[in-house]
């Protein structure tokens, strides 16, 4: 039976991570991801969860251990956040083409200087290039699926690559959200023990992460974009059979009200609740305003955006980056890539919000439709606002 | 371009593994030159300063002929037996692979 209950959303991301019988967690703390590993710690220490926990003195060495540990065969976990993931940044683009299937939950929050423990995009966008399958959640719920997802989207043999689901810090992380766990009985076939196709195994001697030269080089490249995009038919794959066995449906981008809509908000992670929210004041209103959530960002699903997207008037993107000195946020750019070269595309604008967890209210939404719809009589094509900006 | 003889993307292990021990003996560092040096044999004085000078040991003497010639598994390109060559016998070309 499925339990309905109140939970910390880190302590539901660690309840799925026991339910998953990792082997091997190895993670430094760091704000506002403390909660999941602690949580870890206590069921390893207590004998609830039969793994190493493996103390480390950075973030580097995390992703390093983990790295080796996968590589042995192991199924490894760990999470991180922020400056933690830059430190372990060397080692994250490390994973992907050695082809490890790590998950590693990021607890998103902003990037110093200045300082700041509070949650943004700027973590995870840094990394943007680093080979990744990255979901971004927005609920309790979602974290905790996400999880049994993410290992088995991994270790999936057609896949073989290392996955991280986002979650919002302090949004996300640190709320209390009613949770339906999976317990482990009901778990069942859904994920298969780690079956490793390539391994280090004394009896069968390899070499894994070689050096790769000029010659070899390129096509190692073409191999690791051909698998990441390939990895899209069986993400979809497991998100349905996820649908099956325990009633949630999930997609690569989710709509809401987008069907008749004329203005449609694009937002990832925890903000989109709010977006939702006042979506759903601007319906009663009369507005024909719709939302689009993306749940997946890498890979990218460009084709699903052009076609959700495609009959609306105008979008308006909002991300909780920005890239400095370049077209304004990373989600945006994206989208725009997206549509480059099709005819009909919607005009598109571009909204910052929520940096370093700067509140964002119902209100903000409705301001951001009404300013996209605004921008479109422009003659000239905007770039984009950042919104609660005091000028 | 002419047909390779490395593996195409599709042929590579999965993580770029190596399954085979000592494969750096296979390992062709003369794939970074992008310049490599031709010797004329009828020009060679046979006196070895290629060879003294290559900082490879990238020059091969024919036992036959005495000639001097290139090694291309290790050759980088670097030109340095072309320079030194006091017969000019040496002339750098580049890699058409």
């Amino acid at each position: 039976m499925t339990r309905r209950v109140g939970m910390e959303v880190s302590f539901a991301l660690s309840e799925a991570v026991k339910n998953c019988n990792v082997d091997v967690i190895s993670a430094y703390p760091i704000t506002p991801q403390t909660h999941i590993v602690e949580e870890l710690s206590q069921m390893v220490a207590d004998g609830d969860l039969d793994a190493e926990f493996i103390m480390v003195e950075s973030e580097h060495s995390a992703m390093a251990a983990c790295c080796g540990a996968s590589a042995a065969g192991a199924r490894t976990f760990t999470s991180t956040a922020s400056q933690g993931l830059q430190l372990m940044s060397e080692i994250v683009f490390i994973a992907s083409n050695m082809r490890l299937p790590i998950v590693m939950a990021v607890a998103n929050r902003s990037l110093s200087a200045p300082l700041s423990i509070w949650g943004d995009h700027s973590d995870v966008m840094a990394n943007r290039d680093s080979g990744w399958i990255m979901f971004f959640v927005e609920s309790g719920q979602s974290v905790h699926d996400h999880v049994y997802i993410a290992y088995r989207v991994a270790e999936d043999s057609r896949v073989l690559l290392p996955t991280m689901v986002n979650l919002d810090g302090f949004q996300l992380t640190h709320v209390i959200e009613p949770v339906e766990l999976i317990e482990k009985a009901d778990l069942g076939d859904f994920l298969p023990p780690y079956d490793p196709q390539i391994q280090l195994n004394p009896l069968k001697p390899v070499t894994m992460g070689p050096a790769g030269t000029p010659a070899m080089f390129t096509e190692a490249k073409k191999a690791q974009e051909v698998v990441t995009w390939n990895s899209r038919a069986i993400i979809d794959e497991v998100w349905e059979d996820f649908g099956k066995r325990f009633g949630r449906h999930y997609k690569a981008v989710e709509t809401f009200h987008t069907d008749d809509a004329e203005t449609i908000i694009v937002s990832m992670g925890g903000l989109s609740g709010t977006a939702r929210a006042a979506v759903d004041k601007m319906r009663k209103e009369g507005k024909k305003v719709g939302l689009v959530r993306i749940r997946l960002f890498r890979p990218f699903p460009a084709e699903d955006l052009r076609r959700i997207l495609s009959p609306a008037k105008v979008i308006a993107v909002c991300d909780r980056a920005i890239s400095y000195g370049g077209p304004g946020g990373p989600l945006c750019s994206e989208i725009k890539s997206a549509f480059f070269g099709y005819s009909g595309a919607p005009y598109i604008a571009n909204f910052i919000i929520g940096l370093a967890g700067r509140n964002v209210w119902v209100t903000d939404f409705e301001h951001i439709a009404d300013r996209a719809q605004q921008l479109v009589l422009q003659e000239e094509p905007a770039p984009y606002e950042i919104i609660g900006l005091r000028e | 371009m002419a047909q390779s003889d490395k593996p195409r993307w599709q042929e590579l292990e999965i993580g770029c593994i190596v399954t085979d021990p000592g494969s750096t003996r296979y390992y062709k560092t003369g794939d970074w030159a992008s310049m490599v040096p031709v010797t004329d044999p009828e020009r060679c004085a046979r006196c070895g300063l290629c060879w003294v000078f290559c900082p490879d040991m990238a020059r091969i003497r024919d036992q036959r002929t005495g000639a001097f010639d290139v090694n291309e598994f290790y050759c980088k390109g670097c030109g340095i037996c072309a320079r030194e060559c006091p017969t000019n016998a040496i002339t750098m070309q580049e890699v058409t692979d």
